[in-house]
This record gives C-alpha cells, structure tokens and sequence, in this order.
C-alpha cells in the first residue's frame, strides 16, 4: 500500500532549542504507526509541524502527494488531517452533542455557507459516535463539566465525527484512568479497521503502543533514532538508551 | 496636513527634545503599568486616572500656597494609600481572574474617579505655576520650559530609586520572585496578598509623582486620564514587562512622535494619532506574528 | 399554543402599544429598544463569541453621522448646512425627509457593515486583552477624528434634519420613530435568534470555547469572526442613524462615537443580563434602562460615580448575569438535564 504521509528532512527549531532535526518518515495508508520517544524528544512539535500549527524550517511534508507544509491549519484540516491535543481541546461551555455537531464537516464551506443549517441527520451520528466511545449518557452535558479521561473521549469522537483520512492522536492514554486503557485500544483499532482511518499515535505507554502499532518511529532530543516493527523496537539498543536517559 | 517642521529644521530640533522629555514621564508611568501587569496579571484602565489625581494634589497644595514641586513628595505618599486601598476594595477580587474582568473593573473605577475628580476640583482646565522659568537655546530658537526639565530629572531619579529599591529590599525581591512564579513564590513563603497590595499601591505612587509633575508642566482636567493609560500600554507591549531600558526608549520614541505629530496633523489630532498609532502597532505585529501563524498572546 | 408563542405574541402587542399605553415615555422606551439593539449585537463579540469589544460604537457614531449626511446631501451642499447656523436655509419637504431618512438609514447600516469587514481582518486577528484595547483605541480615534473633519461640522457637530412642520406634530414624529425603533429591535432579535440556531451560532461558541481547538477542526474562523462583526456592524449603525434623529443634534464624542455612555452601556447591558445568550442582553438592557432612569436623576449629577460603581459590582459579584444566575439556579430549564438517565449521570460525575 502507498504512503498517505511523507515528512522529508523536516527542521524545526525554537531559537535555540532544536526540538525537529532532519525527521524523515513514512506513514503507510491504512496503517497504525506509533511514535515514541521520551520527554521533550519533539513528538509533538512534529504534530503541530505536519498540521501546521507552525511553518517548518526546512523540509517537505507531503500528505496523499499533496505539499502541506505551507498550508494553514484550517486547510490541512480540510484535507483530511486531523489532530488531537496532548492537553485536550474541547469546547467546555457547549454540550457534548454540540460540540459534535459543530466537528462534522460542512456540506459546502464558503462565505454563502456561514449561516446554513445545521443538518438534523447529524445528531443521530453525533449520538452514534458517542455510544461508540461511551458517552452517551452524557451527551447533554457541558464537555467542560466531564472528566478528563472522558474529555479525551470526547476528543476522539469529535475527530471521528469530521471523518478525517488521517489522525494524530497525541498521547491517547495519558491520563487516563488504566482500568480504561484496553477499552481505548479496542476503539482505535476499530477506528483503523472499520472507519479505515490511517492512525499516528503518539503514545508513551510502550505496552499499548506495541499492541496497537504496527510500525513506529522513535525521537530522542529531537532526532529520529530508529524506525521498524514493535519487536524490533523493543529490542533496538539506542530507543532503550534514550529511554533509559544513556546518552 | 503641514511639513514646515521638516522646512525648519530647527522646529525639529525643539520637537524633539519636547518629546523626550515628554517621554520620560510616559516611561514613568508605563513602568508602573508593567509592574502591576507583570506582577498581578491586571491591565489597568485606571492607570491615567491615578497620574491625574495624584497631579490634584500637586495643584491643591499649589492652591493653598504651597511651592507644587513638594507634590513628588506628598503625591506619591497619598497615592500609595490610595492604591492600596483600592487593592483591598477591588483590585484583589480581580487578580487571578480572566484579563478583561481586570479591564472592565477599571474601567469602572476610571469612569467613577472621573467624575469624583470632576466635584473636587471642577472641569476647568488646570495648571500649577511652578515659576522655574525657561531655558533658551540655539540663540533663542528652541525654548525649553526648566519645569519640564526638572520633571524628567525627577523622573529618571524615581526610576532609578525603584530599581534599587527593587533589587535590594526585601519586600522588592518578593515583588520579583512573585512575578517569576507567583506559586513557587507562595511555596517559599511570600505573603502575596501583601506583595499583590504592595505592587499596586507603588504604581499609584509612581502615578502620583508623574501627575505632579505633569501639573507643573502641562495641564490637567478629569477627563484626560485615559490617553495616559493607552500610552503606558502601547509603551509596554513594544518594549515588554520587565525591561526597563525598552520602557524608557520606547517612551521617548512615543513623546517624539507626539510632537512630531502636533506639527504635521496640528495638536487637536494628538489624541487621535495616539490612539491610532496604538491600533497600528497593534495590527502591525498581527500581521507580522500570523507569518509565523502566531498571534499576540 | 405553546408558552413561547403566547410569551412572544405578548411581548409583540405590548411593544405595540406602549405609545397608547404609555404616551409620555414614548422617547424613553423608543431608546430602551435601541439599547436592547446594542446589547444584542455586543453580545455577538462579547458574549457569544468571546471577542470583548469597546469598538462597537464606532459603527453606532458612523451610522449617525452617516445617516444625516445622506439625509442632508442628497438634497442640498453638506458644507453649507453644517456651516455655522447652516440648517436653517434649507427645509426639507416631507417627501425630501422621508425619501432621505430611508435611504439614509440603509446606508447607515451597509457603510459600517462594509468598513467592519474591511477592518475585521486586521482587527479580529488580535485576541484577548489585545483586541479590546485595539477596539478601545479605534472607537477612541473614531470620535477624535471625526472631530476634526469640517464636512460634518468638526468639534461642533452637526444638526440633523428636523421633522417637516406640515406635517403632524411632535406626537407623529416619537410615534414615527418609535416604531422604526421597535421593528428595529425586533429585526435584531430575530435575526440573531435565527442566526443562533445555524452554523454560525455554534461556531461563535466555539470561537470562544477555544479558537485553536476550532481551527484545528478545520473551521475558517476568520470567516465567521468577520461575518460576525459586519452584523453587528449594520443593526449597530442602523441604531446609529436612528438615534441621531430622535436626538437631532450629532456631537463627535457625546453622542455619535459616545463611549463614555452607550459604548459602556452596551457592556454593562450584556454583562448584567448574561454574556452568550439571546435572551440575557435584552433583559439586561430593559434592567439597566429601568435602573438609569430611575437613578439617574435622583444620582443627578452623580451618574458616573453611579455608573462606574455599577461595572465594577457586577462584574466582580456578577459576572455570569441575570441569566447566568437563573441557569446556575434552575439547570434543568435550560435543557441541560433533562431525563432520570441523565440526572444520574450528572451525579455520577460530581
Ligand atoms: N512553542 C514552543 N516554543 C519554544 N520551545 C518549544 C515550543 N514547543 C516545544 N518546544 C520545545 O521543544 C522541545 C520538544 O517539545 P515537544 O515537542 O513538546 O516534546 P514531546 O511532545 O516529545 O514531549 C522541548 O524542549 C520544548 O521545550
Ligand atoms: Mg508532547
């Protein structure tokens, strides 16, 4: 299967820090790939780089053949690139349902379109997708008033609900409850499988990252250190020196 | 629109120094804004009404006879109370709050002295005589007033006071230490409550010296405080919180701006090229933060 | 009938009446409608969106001044009739008036709507702190700037043009404007309460839950932002325009870009009746009407102190509103729990 996504020597320096140095890596259509690495390695900052949250220094970055490094969030989104956030991002004062309706990509998106309806076909989905994450007991409730484990479920859902060709899940577990763990893995796998969706996954627990991934790439201070299946990793010398904090 | 000033090349030279000198007491007062800010997270709208009252009370003493130079003295004495106790009435219930409840407040509170300052001493337009006389230069082609000398001298030594102060006293290292990390500073045992109190009534002192000042070198009426709270603010985001030098340059470049301005647009558009330039920097760095797809935070 | 039609057809006939009902405060409430006009579209920043703005009544002064130059102009030199005692050579017949009122207010409502969009790019890109003092300064320069240009009679002002004499009395001119205020009001209202119910609405919120958030899923903010601010921008100057004819008299800063009172009001208005609902401006509004007329002559010549006691209690003690109050009060009315099921699950949360 082709490449979905190409980072080509990708720079990404903040003054003095180089938190992106000559990244090159491959995402395989349909795949799950993880991304690990330990803290401040540039996980991240390489996310906030392929949906272009901040321009690039050097490189290329190529979602479906396409150059998305000079494009802005809104349009990289509109592609079919979607992220999460590490620190999760809902809208706290509307409802859950809201707050997925307003995630479904619109119809038409022009200046004609700012005062369009919004279609009721998309509660139903809007429910479904909160079943399938299991929040739909709590769909009436404001997204700020929820857990942080649920907000990040919520998170995942509002993502489904755009149906994107691709996401960046940062750091899906952090914080969670880890009675809750397994649930989320059984959920993105069915995210993969069912909805098709191409998966990036940040991800610092290396039990679920080597049950989910089926390649990954690791980052040590800012550069990739090494790249292959889970079993390889596991056994790769320099991922566990960097893990171990050896220089 | 007129450009005798760039035909006279003299004019210049009388705007300029004008301006600096101007822009000194502007860097006063915007270092007392950056303080507050810095410190306690606070914009404050009221920051032109506290230099107007703390310049009454130079006019008050000038009114019953006393020489309105000892306002740097007096003024600031009775602004830090002031301040303080505006702190305990209001100001404390804003910290830690979301910024524009901390604007809106002072809004309120610079609407309410407005009209306070209005009853107490009316809405003429007002001057205290300091009798300084005037300094001639360049074959008596630029007059400089010595009041407005003698202003910024007062300025530069408050400045300097505040600095050491700052730096050396204990109550100044925890005003500091707060605005680093006010939690870390709480864990070491800062009484914040009383730094937060402290901070606020200093920068009403700084206000009461830069009012006197401009008591004895411009004018003062109830309504002209808030030109003064844009211009501390402007000042502060080009040159930052907690950079003293920028502060002054930057203050200094307003005030020769203004007078430039007042040449080239005739002063009664001085207030709007000041509120106008505010909203062009402003942009300004928009435009040039969104190339990066950052904004002004 | 449901209760919310009988609720609005009631609100309706009373709106309808007032002249009859209440012939003295004709003027008075013709007002109440405009601020209610004010706070609603302050809202659409402030309260909806999470855009705190001072510079809405920037449009509010164009369209006045807007208004009355078209008024004037179509029919006679500007310059003329804002020259010193200018106004009286000319008289506009009552067709000239009428003719000039409504083109004049529909320009007072497309000019601004056009400038907000023009600046809206610039100005909407700052957040926070930054865009209100950004839209302080502009609605501050406005008012300087306008003070200064001798087409519409400088720091002097400008008269605008009186009701023609043959026709009616003073009673047909407040009744006249009373209802151009009242459909104005309603058109806001209802407008804003339709908008609500589309994508904008839910954009707007999610502007100011978190605009990142909202970029990153792929919405052009910047669009909604925009289109946000021209609305506001046309009722605002429309309200503009009205209001410098039931004044008569356009001043630069006390009355056309009049921060000091309808630029504070419509914070305040928003604010007491509660940010970010339909309702909650227009209460606050109609509060804050019956509170300043009520006050303000017994204040008499205490207004500000009054005024400015008044921003700063509601917003330390008040902030969420009348209406924040009422949902904090009775959730359930507010469709944020509504079966057993759910009730539950908010219990299992806290
Ligand atoms: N916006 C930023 N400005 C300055 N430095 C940053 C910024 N974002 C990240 N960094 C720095 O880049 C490095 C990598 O950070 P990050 O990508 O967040 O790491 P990770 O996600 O792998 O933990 C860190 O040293 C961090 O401090
Ligand atoms: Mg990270």
């Amino acid at each position: 299967m082709g490449a979905i996504l190409q980072v080509d020597q990708v720079y990404k320096y903040f003054g003095g820090v180089k938190a992106n140095e000559n990244i090159s890596m491959t995402v395989t259509q349909g795949s799950i790939t993880g991304l690990i690495g330990p803290n401040g390695s540039g996980k991240t900052t390489l996310f906030n780089s392929i949906v272009g949250t901040h321009p690039i220094d050097k490189g290329s970055i190529k979602f479906e053949d396409k150059e998305v490094s000079a494009l802005p969030v809104p349009a990289v989104a509109k592609l079919g690139l979607l992220r999460t956030f590490q620190q999760t991002r809902i809208y706290g004062k509307l409802n859950c349902i809201d707050n997925m309706r307003i995630s479904a990509k619109p119809s038409r998106d022009n200046l004609f379109s700012v005062f369009s309806a919004i279609p009721n076909e998309l509660n139903d989905k809007a429910e479904h997708l909160l079943s399938f994450v299991g929040l739909y007991q709590k769909r009436k409730l404001r997204a700020g008033d929820l857990s942080f484990g649920q907000q990040k479920l919520l998170e995942l859902a509002m993502a489904l609900m755009n149906e994107p060709k691709m996401l960046l899940l940062d750091e899906p577990t952090a914080g969670i409850n880890p009675t809750l763990i397994n649930g989320i893995i059984n959920r993105l796998i069915k995210v993969n499988e069912e909805f098709g969706i191409t998966l990036l996954v940040i991800e610092h627990n290396m039990r679920v990252i080597m049950s989910l991934a089926q390649h990954i790439f690791c980052l040590a201070h800012g550069q990739l250190i090494a790249n292959g299946k889970p079993e390889q990793i596991k056994k790769d010398q320099r991922v566990i020196d960097a893990y171990l904090g050896v220089q | 629109m007129d450009f005798l000033i760039f035909q006279i090349p003299i004019l210049m030279v009388q705007a300029s120094i004008d301006g600096i000198l101007l822009g000194i007491l502007f860097a006063l007062i915007a270092y007392g804004m950056a303080l507050q800010w810095g410190v306690m997270n606070i914009i404050n709208i009221a920051q032109g009404e506290l230099v107007i009252l703390g310049g009454y009370i130079a006019y008050f003493m000038y009114v019953i006879g006393i020489h309105p130079a000892f306002g740097i003295i007096v003024s600031p004495i009775i602004m830090y109370f002031v301040g303080w106790s505006l702190y305990k009435l209001v100001i404390n219930r804003v910290v830690d709050r979301d910024l524009f409840i901390s604007i809106l407040a002072t809004f309120g509170i610079s609407i309410l002295t407005q009209q306070l300052m209005n009853f107490a001493f009316g809405s003429d337009v007002v001057i205290a005589q300091s009798n300084f006389g005037t300094t001639m230069l360049f074959n008596y082609m630029v007059t400089i007033p010595n009041s407005k000398l003698f202003a910024a001298v007062v300025s530069i030594i408050f400045a300097i006071l505040l600095v050491l102060y700052m730096r050396r006293s204990k109550l100044g290292r925890a005003i500091r230490a707060t605005a680093q990390n006010p939690r870390a500073a709480k864990i070491l045992g800062v009484d914040t409550e009383k730094v937060y109190a402290a901070t606020f009534g200093i920068n009403a002192a700084l206000c009461g010296v830069a009012g006197s000042l401009i008591a004895i070198t411009f004018t003062l009426h109830p309504y002209v405080g808030l030109p003064y709270t844009v211009r501390s603010f402007m000042i502060v985001i080009i040159a930052g919180l907690g950079n003293l030098p920028g502060v002054a340059l930057s203050g200094m470049g307003l005030g020769v701006f203004e007078e430039f301005s007042d040449y080239i647009f005739g002063t009664e558009f001085r207030i709007a090229a000041v509120f106008l330039l505010l909203v062009f920097i402003l942009v300004y760095r928009r435009f040039k933060l969104s190339r990066k797809r950052e904004y002004l935070k | 009938m449901n209760q919310k039609a009988i609720l609005y057809l009631a609100l309706l006939a009373f709106g309808i009446a007032v002249p009859f009902m209440f012939p003295a405060y004709k003027l008075q409430i013709s007002i109440m409608w405009i601020l209610v006009v004010l706070s609603l579209t302050w809202d659409v920043q402030g309260g909806q969106m999470g855009y705190n703005t001072f510079g809405n009544i920037m449009f509010f002064g164009l369209g006045m001044y807007i208004c009355s130059s078209f008024q004037i102009g179509i029919f006679f030199p500007l310059a003329e009739w804002t020259a010193s005692g200018g106004e009286k050579t000319f008289i506009h017949t009552p067709t000239q008036f009428f003719q000039g009122f409504f083109i004049g207010i529909i320009f007072a409502g497309i000019i601004p709507a056009l400038v907000a969009a023009i600046i809206g790019y610039g100005i909407l890109g700052l957040r926070g702190h930054y865009f209100a003092i950004c839209t302080l300064g502009l609605a501050i320069a406005a008012g300087e700037l306008a003070g200064g240009i001798e087409l519409v009679g400088a720091g002097q002002g400008m008269t605008s043009p009186p009701w023609p004499k043959n026709i009616g009395d003073t009673e047909l001119r407040s009744e006249f404007f009373y209802y151009i205020c009242f459909v104005l009001m309603i058109s806001t209202f209802l407008f804003l309460r339709w908008a609500y119910t589309t994508r904008f609405g839910l954009v707007l919120n999610a502007i100011r839950d978190n605009e990142d958030k909202a970029e990153a899923m792929g919405i052009n903010t910047m669009r909604y932002k925009i289109s946000g601010w021209v609305v506001s921008a046309f009722f605002v100057g429309i309200a503009g325009g009205l209001m410098g004819n039931m004044i008569g008299y356009i001043e630069p800063v006390e009355t056309a870009f009049a921060g000091r009172t309808f630029g504070v009001f419509m914070v305040v208005m928003a604010i007491l009746g509660g940010k970010g609902t339909l309702w909650g401006p227009v209460i606050g509004a109609i509060a804050f009407h019956i509170f300043k007329e009520g006050f303000w002559t017994f204040f008499l010549g205490w207004q500000y102190v009054a005024l400015g006691a008044l921003i700063v209690i509601v917003v330390i003690f008040f902030p969420e509103g009348i209406m924040g109050w009422l949902r904090e009060k009775y959730p359930d009315r507010f469709g944020e729990v509504i079966d057993e099921e759910d009730r539950k699950a908010q219990v299992e949360l806290k």
